[in-house]
């Protein structure tokens, strides 16, 4: 396990739980999960600032040894992502960029189609693209030569915290993708992590259930032992399923 | 002169970027300037003066998954 590294872009990360800065009641909690959960990755956003309101700078919250993925949230095409992105890089954010494209705001799914143009654009820019997609097999190879370095299947709606809903496909990405296979989105609770490492996900990217859990920090340190767990159980090669029971303690030599 | 900020015309007196942030008494630390498309850095600020009919987008970044 120590030289079990997930190399996305130019980073090495040796922590496979992706952490997002959204919805904690406190900058200061973030900091702390940070620490709790040894994640190496956090996701930020850019937006307008409220003229009337003095807001805290989020960066100041997140030691620099963690790599900043800010996301294209608020795009709703491939253009406005592209200009996210370009803004989020000259900010000093680095070259990693969250490509989220979204038009349906009901239960916000990504639109797979901008998200595909965006991702050519910025790969051939030089950024590190981590498009968030819903899975589907023939668009996460269209990324993969589009020059993604990695893809990011939801397993639920952002924010529902209901967990790999969309197993099967995701499991189709992990089986055909030669990048790396992120879940992101839905994942609210640390079992449904552990599923999804267990099943061979790269990592996993939670946000909300992190962040709005009654104890970020001790949910953070939560999370990173059910992505450890699930991720160690993946490379021992889980033991076969089977319908009929297979007696674990020897059948012969009862007494009588 | 008129200029529009993040998609409100604003009237403001003739300046430069570091001058219209001092005087909305913004903090620079954290702020993203783009002005008609183009990033300004901070180290730009100052000798970046505004026209009417700018376009300008002050911008940050905030929680977000």
């Amino acid at each position: 396990m120590e030289n079990d590294v997930l190399k996305i872009g130019n980073v090495a990360f040796t922590n496979r739980l992706f952490t997002g800065t959204g919805k904690f009641a406190a900058n200061t909690l973030i900091p702390k999960m940070l620490a709790a959960s040894g994640s190496q990755m956090i996701t930020v956003a850019l937006r307008r600032i409220d003229q009337a309101a003095q807001t805290e700078n989020i960066l100041e919250y997140i030691p620099k040894n963690v790599t900043l993925l800010p996301n294209t949230s608020g795009a709703r095409t491939a253009e406005q992502a592209v200009r996210i992105a370009r803004i989020a890089r000259e900010a000093g954010c680095g070259d990693f960029i969250k490509i989220e494209v979204i038009t349906d705001m009901k239960y916000l799914m990504p639109d797979n189609l901008e998200t595909l143009k965006a991702t050519e654009i910025l790969a051939k820019e030089g950024f590190i693209v981590l498009p968030y997609v819903l899975p589907d097999l023939p668009l996460a190879k269209r990324l993969e030569n589009a020059g993604a370095a990695a893809v990011m299947p939801l397993g639920a709606p952002i924010g529902t915290n209901r967990g790999l809903e969309t197993k099967p496909l995701i499991e189709l990405l992990i089986e055909n993708c030669t990048i790396p296979v992120v879940v992101d989105a839905g994942i609210g609770r640390p079992s449904q992590a552990a599923e999804a490492m267990e099943m061979g996900a790269d990592a996993v990217l939670v946000n909300t259930a992190i962040a709005t859990a009654r104890d970020p920090e001790a949910m953070g340190r939560a999370f990173n032992l059910a992505v450890k767990a699930g991720r160690t159980a993946y490379l021992a090669e889980l033991a076969e399923q089977s319908g009929l029971a297979r007696a674990s303690s020897p059948l012969t030599g009862f007494l009588d | 002169m008129e200029i529009i900020i993040n998609g409100q015309t604003e009237q403001s007196p003739p300046g430069t970027i570091a001058e219209l942030v001092t005087r909305k008494g913004l903090a620079p630390g954290s702020l993203v300037v783009e002005l008609n498309q183009t990033i300004i850095k901070q180290e730009q600020w100052q000798t970046t003066s505004l026209k009417a009919g700018d376009r300008l987008e002050l911008l940050s970044f905030v929680g977000g998954g």
